[in-house]
């Protein structure tokens, strides 16, 4: 593989699979292209459809045979699906089983994040029915492309990535799968009613609008017009009702319990601290935190420092929890804009609360829209499996070089928001946090702002105001160095994984450039 | 055994040839080679060279191996090969923390918070000094199944002798099993060369009990430098009613301890919301342990989700005179020093008793007063400890 060095260091490839790459060259390169690059310019647009005439079209098929056959789909061919489902999705497995039946080989699968069901789609990898994955991998699937297993190589991109390659075209979807928790005759859909419901039906949006077909898959058929709608019908091709398209129990299974972890909470308490001392917690700013136990637990302990100083946020991004929902009932919050909902109460409050705003990839995290979302927000509150002396994060791989995780919307909400703060416990088992130089970068550290560990909150050397108003208020700050060696004196120094030569996967940064690559692991 | 978290599982069986150790960890690729260092240097302080280890482990510290390990040898028979020797990491702390002067330690201002540790859980340890309670207590007792008092014993040991670093500024406290049991005695005698600030004496009942702990500290310590205190236990009909001797048995005495839930089922009381039932046995805790000058704890509130009702539990046992209270939870340490640190309005008093004192001294007078008032010996002493410790805060 022919490789070049980019702007932070890393060996990537000018090219994969025949497509050509161009080297990372600094998080915010393409806002400061001078050349042909630069400007607006419109892009062609999605598929032509033909114009189905007169009347009512048709989009109703009888059942997958059908659908597969007017799909026609080849060997080859890249096939995209979502995550809206989480782990409750039966969609996936289903519709690579049934093409892996009709003998199709060679297929790009582009999930915006899979799940520990999804385990079942490594057979279809090891036996090449399934070559390549674009987008997301997560638990056995990137075990798998860490071992090897996958013929062609992976791409790796965060949600705002994804939308930005399908707009650009170095993403061809030629067909998507939407499970649809309610939709129409029409194709017209949304993620917030049937016994499916699941909130938004957001990360399809892109496919929906360029794939060059589209098949909506749905439990929970309603007479046309189906409203809301998040996915509009006249993008829509073909319409499957099934039986089931998942596992209402697994679809929103979010808890909004406060973590017990007293290293956890300690962590969260440090950010909420941070965020209010620092002087962010002001009238009508706005965050972005998930819903992992310290990101969880931050909010709600943002929400006592808000109560008791009287202070509201304009809103929150993200995915959506309970806990948000009653913030925003509570007159805490002004809005939710949300791409996924994580338990029953914040699919309620999409539904029902008109300030609680469905998003899409575009405007939440679309690297190519002229601001967004995550561009608006004040704080984002995000985790990582490693964190580098340059600042650098990793959120794809373990230290031990297995690739577990998918990207998410990470680095789009990091490098987009006004102040990025990284949150996780200073080791793991007895794994430390803090390297040298993190296996993977996911996020290069020009985008990252703040570590917030148990042991104390460094603050990236470029955001010296910022450090500089965290020492007058007396917050506890340690730099990364510093704070290596203090957990490598009980932890011990790990030592490197093996890696093979072979480039298993590329992460590609937000505007499509190579950030850094995945290698196959040594056999052991 | 279920193995946790940042723990492992040693097992050895015996063979001939040259010790095998096998490996099996969540953490292997990362630290295998370390983890079998660590089990060979065990061993060899064993003196053992033969057989079979295997390590399963889950992202165990190296001084956790090394406790599993030998607790897996001492378990099939073998003993240090000399008694006493440094045992690993016992040379040279890394992380010695800053130790209180002995002075503080003899008579430690009053301990708002003493939070348990389980001693079988080394995943809790490392982190422990990170939250700020006044006082730790590694527990080899209730939270320790019998079969597991052996390791739980070891690990203690081994904690204490690598890492005091990880209890931070807290004061460090073992609660051994009561010495008339089957484990006790040996508890405190694996901790003869890594004794804690305190050791938490269970199910006092006489002064009897005291003493016998304290004349094997005597026994053990090297220096009078570093004097081990005493916390005792009360949880029985007998306790209570003995614990104005068993404050008194000893001056390593620092702190009499109340026990409600067995305090209850000796006396065959129902547990109530309102804790009538065990009122006066509080009452005569502190009122015993004041009458000695010691401090006095309450009890654990073992529901650690409900803040408001360990709030007011806190206040309770403040109103009546207890210094501190029992945790089970970190999250509960803020509400606790809430609860037992003066308010605002008591501070600011103490404050201006101590400085009526002082302007008193200055000017040679040998009764001070506030605004006529005559201020007694026992406000004195009391306005001193609060602004002392609010001073010690600030600083």
């Amino acid at each position: 593989m022919n490789m070049t060095v980019n702007s932070i260091g890393r060996d990537v490839p000018a090219s994969i699979d025949g497509r050509p790459l161009r080297p990372f060259a600094g998080a915010y390169a393409d806002a400061s292209a001078t050349d042909d690059d630069a400007g607006t310019r419109r892009s062609a647009g999605g598929p032509k459809r033909p114009s189905p005439g007169r009347g009512r079209p048709d989009k109703i098929v009888a059942g997958w045979d059908e659908l597969l056959d007017r799909l026609d789909l080849k060997d080859g061919s890249t096939i995209s699906f979502h995550h809206h489902l989480r782990d409750g999705d039966a969609v996936i497995n289903e519709v690579v089983g049934r093409l892996a039946a009709r003998g199709l080989r060679d297929l790009t699968i582009a999930p915006t994040a899979l799940f520990p069901v999804h385990d079942r789609l490594v057979p279809y990898i090891e036996s090449g029915v399934i070559a390549r994955v674009e987008g997301s991998m997560n638990g056995a699937v990137g075990a798998a492309c860490s071992r090897g297993a996958m013929r062609g190589t992976a791409v790796l991109r965060s949600h705002g990535g994804r939308q930005r390659a399908i707009q650009d075209g170095d993403l061809h979807i030629d067909a998507a799968f939407i499970a649809a928790p309610c939709a129409d005759p029409a194709g017209n859909a949304n993620g917030l009613f049937g016994k499916s419901a699941c909130g938004p039906l957001a990360y399809p949006v892109p496919d929906s609008l360029y794939a060059d077909r589209v098949a909506v898959i749905t439990d929970g058929l309603v007479p046309y017009p189906c409203a809301p709608r998040s996915i509009s019908g006249g993008n829509v091709d073909w319409v499957l009702e099934v039986e089931s398209i998942g596992d209402a129990s697994k679809i929103v299974s979010g808890t909004t319990r406060l973590t017990r972890s007293p290293t956890q909470l300690l962590i969260a308490e440090l950010t909420a601290r941070f965020i209010e001392e620092t002087g962010v917690m002001r009238d009508g700013f706005s965050f972005q935190a998930g819903a992992g136990g310290i990101s969880l637990a931050a909010v709600v302990f943002l929400a006592e420092r808000m109560r008791a100083r009287g202070v509201k946020a304009s809103f929150a991004h993200g995915g959506a929890t309970g806990v948000l929902a009653s913030l925003l009932e509570e007159g805490l919050l002004g809005s939710i804009v949300d791409l996924q909902s994580f338990d029953l109460e914040a699919v309620r409050s999409c539904r029902d609360n008109l300030r609680h705003i469905e998003s899409t990839p575009f405007d939440s995290y679309g690297p190519r829209a002229s601001g967004s979302a995550a561009s608006m927000l004040d704080i984002a509150v995000l985790g990582a499996t490693e964190v580098d002396l340059d600042f650098n994060v990793n959120v794809n791989t373990h230290s031990d070089g297995l690739l577990l995780h998918g990207i998410g919307g990470h680095t789009d909400a990091a490098a987009s928001a006004a102040c990025s703060i990284i949150t996780a416990p200073s080791f793991r088992k007895r794994i430390p946090i803090v390297r040298e130089r993190v296996t993977t970068v996911s996020c290069p550290g020009e985008a990252v702002d703040v570590v917030v560990t148990e042991r104390g909150i460094a603050i990236n050397p470029r955001r010296g105001e910022l450090a500089e108003r965290a020492r007058r208020a007396g917050l506890p700050l340690v730099t990364l160095g510093d704070l290596m060696v203090e957990v490598r004196a009980f932890t011990g120094i790990p030592d490197e994984p093996e890696f093979g030569d072979r480039v298993v996967a590329v992460v590609e940064w937000r505007d499509g450039t190579a950030l850094d690559v995945v290698r196959e692991l040594a056999p052991r | 055994m279920t193995k946790r978290k940042s723990d492992c599982e040693a097992t050895y069986s015996p063979a001939a040839g040259a010790l095998r150790v096998r490996v099996e960890s969540s953490v292997g690729a990362l630290f295998a080679r370390a983890i079998e260092r660590v089990a060979r240097k065990t061993a060899a302080e064993f003196g053992v060279g033969s057989g079979e280890l295997r390590i399963d482990d889950d992202g165990a510290l190296d001084y956790a191996v090394a406790a599993r390990v030998e607790a897996a040898l001492r378990g099939a028979g073998f003993s240090r090969r000399s008694p006493g020797a440094a045992s690993l990491g016992a040379q040279a702390p890394a992380d010695a923390p800053a130790r209180a002067d002995d002075a503080a330690r003899r008579s430690p201002s009053p301990w708002r918070s003493r939070l348990y540790l389980p001693g079988d859980q080394p995943d809790l340890l490392p982190n422990a000094g990170l939250f700020g309670a006044d006082c730790l207590i590694l527990d080899l007792e209730d939270s320790v199944t019998p079969s597991r008092k052996a390791e739980a014993r070891i690990l203690a040991r081994r904690v204490l002798e690598a890492h005091r670093g990880f209890f931070g500024r807290s004061a460090l406290v073992v609660r051994v099993n009561p010495l008339s049991g089957p484990f006790g005695r040996d508890d405190v005698a694996e901790l003869g060369g890594c004794l804690p600030d305190a050791i938490l004496l269970p199910k006092c009942e006489s002064a009897a009990d005291v003493i016998a702990l304290a004349g094997l500290l005597d026994a053990m310590e090297a220096s009078p430098d570093g004097r081990t205190l005493i916390m005792a236990l009360v949880e029985t009909a007998r306790g209570v009613v003995a614990a104005p001797s068993i404050a008194a048995a000893s001056d390593r005495v620092c702190a009499l301890c109340f026990g409600a839930e067995d305090f209850s089922r000796d006396v065959g009381a129902r547990r109530t919301a309102s804790g009538a039932e065990a009122s006066l046995a509080r009452q005569s805790v502190v009122l015993a342990a004041k009458a000695t000058g010691v401090q006095a704890h309450d009890s654990v509130y073992s529901d650690s989700d409900d803040d408001a009702g360990f709030a007011a539990y806190c206040g309770a046992a403040r109103a009546i005179g207890f210094d501190g209270v029992g945790l089970v939870h970190p999250r509960q340490i803020a509400v606790a020093h809430r609860a037992f640190d003066p308010g605002p309005g008591e501070l600011e008093e103490a404050r201006r008793v101590v400085a009526a004192l002082e302007e008193a001294e200055s000017r040679g007078l040998g009764v001070a007063s506030i605004e006529g008032k005559m201020i007694d010996a026992p406000v004195a002493e009391r306005a001193r400890r609060v602004a002392a410790r609010a001073n010690g805060k600030a600083r």
